[in-house]
């Protein structure tokens, strides 16, 4: 019993260092979404280099939603990241051919 | 029965995948968020292809505000984190804490939701801009309405789960069923950045 509370212990300070990453998380995705809204407020840049420059910030964070606050990153997601990959490469297909279909 | 109660001695690291269950739902729902991303993925390739179709009602660039909208991410960003806040709770074996946690997350999630209702409310009195106006019109309604139900589902689902579990405290049982609704309301957030960047803000863009 006193082993297991020990482990317990560990585990707490584990799951502390953990929360510490995901607050660092969510301070740089407050950042991103700020960048993002000022690009487009302020009209500082052409169309051209806004949009791909947006779609990379969304895609950043979306990245760090996966990984730190999904957990994605963790041991044991191998499946969990089969399927939603498997999704998103569904996901890019479909877009990809909805707009090549009026690209002309 | 046997009493899966959690106590400091019995709790294991990850008790939303100690048992069998938990771990057959945590799986199936990213089965499901895979497919949710095909769903989403076809509105959003409909949208890009009728957003200029606007049948001479008004546009993106007329329409959208960038101050609604900045404050509506900031809202269900925030409750990202906050469910975040209640999953690190669900490991401590806090269950109290987790609850408070959940409830702020519901809250923001209620703000967000009402945000949008205030939105749309906007655009079909001011700008008589509804889902019959143009192509444009049903393909924003149909991607960011679609969107404002998953919000709507899931607060049911919050709701529907705090007052069930409200007595019981927690355990192996229920640890997952907390799990994968945070793992869903992420997904929510996740959709959302993709809504506010390819809709609002290219949207303005143009």
């Amino acid at each position: 019993m006193a082993e297991n509370t020990k482990s317990n212990e560990f585990h707490k300070q584990q799951s502390k260092e953990e929360m510490k990453k995901q607050l660092i998380t969510f301070a740089l995705m407050i950042i991103f979404t700020i960048l993002a809204f000022l690009i487009v407020g302020t009209e500082m840049m052409s169309k051209m280099v806004a949009i791909p420059l947006l779609l990379v910030l969304a895609l950043i964070q979306v990245g760090f939603q996966f990984y730190y606050f999904m957990h994605l990153k963790d041991k044991g997601h191998g499946m969990a990241a089969v399927m939603i990959y498997g999704g998103v490469w569904a996901a890019f297909l479909t877009v990809m051919a909805l707009t090549l279909v009026i690209w002309w | 029965m046997a009493d899966h109660s959690l106590t400091p001695e019995n709790m294991p690291q990850h008790p939303e995948k100690a048992t069998l269950e938990g771990k057959n739902k945590f799986l199936g729902l990213w089965f499901f968020l895979g497919g949710e991303t095909v769903l989403f993925a076809s509105l959003f390739g409909t949208y890009l292809a009728l957003k200029n179709s606007t049948a001479g009602g008004p546009s993106s660039q007329e329409l959208f505000g960038l101050e609604l909208v900045f404050l509506m991410t900031m809202l269900l960003l925030t409750s990202s984190l906050t469910s975040v806040y209640a999953m690190y709770h669900m490991k401590n074996n806090n269950f109290k804490k987790m609850m408070l946690w959940l409830g702020i997350t519901g809250l923001l999630g209620v703000g967000f939701l009402g945000c949008e209702i205030y939105e749309f409310y906007h655009y079909i009195h001011s700008f008589e801009f509804t889902f019959r106006s143009s192509a444009f019109g049903s393909a924003f309604y149909t991607l960011v309405g679609f969107h404002g139900g998953h919000v709507l589902f899931g607060l049911c689902w919050l709701s529907a789960l705090m007052i069930r579990n409200a007595k019981r405290g927690l355990n192996l049982y229920n640890a997952p069923k907390f799990n994968t609704f945070s793992l869903y309301w992420h997904f929510i957030d996740v959709v959302w950045v993709f809504i506010f960047t390819v809709v609002y803000l290219m949207g303005k863009v143009g």
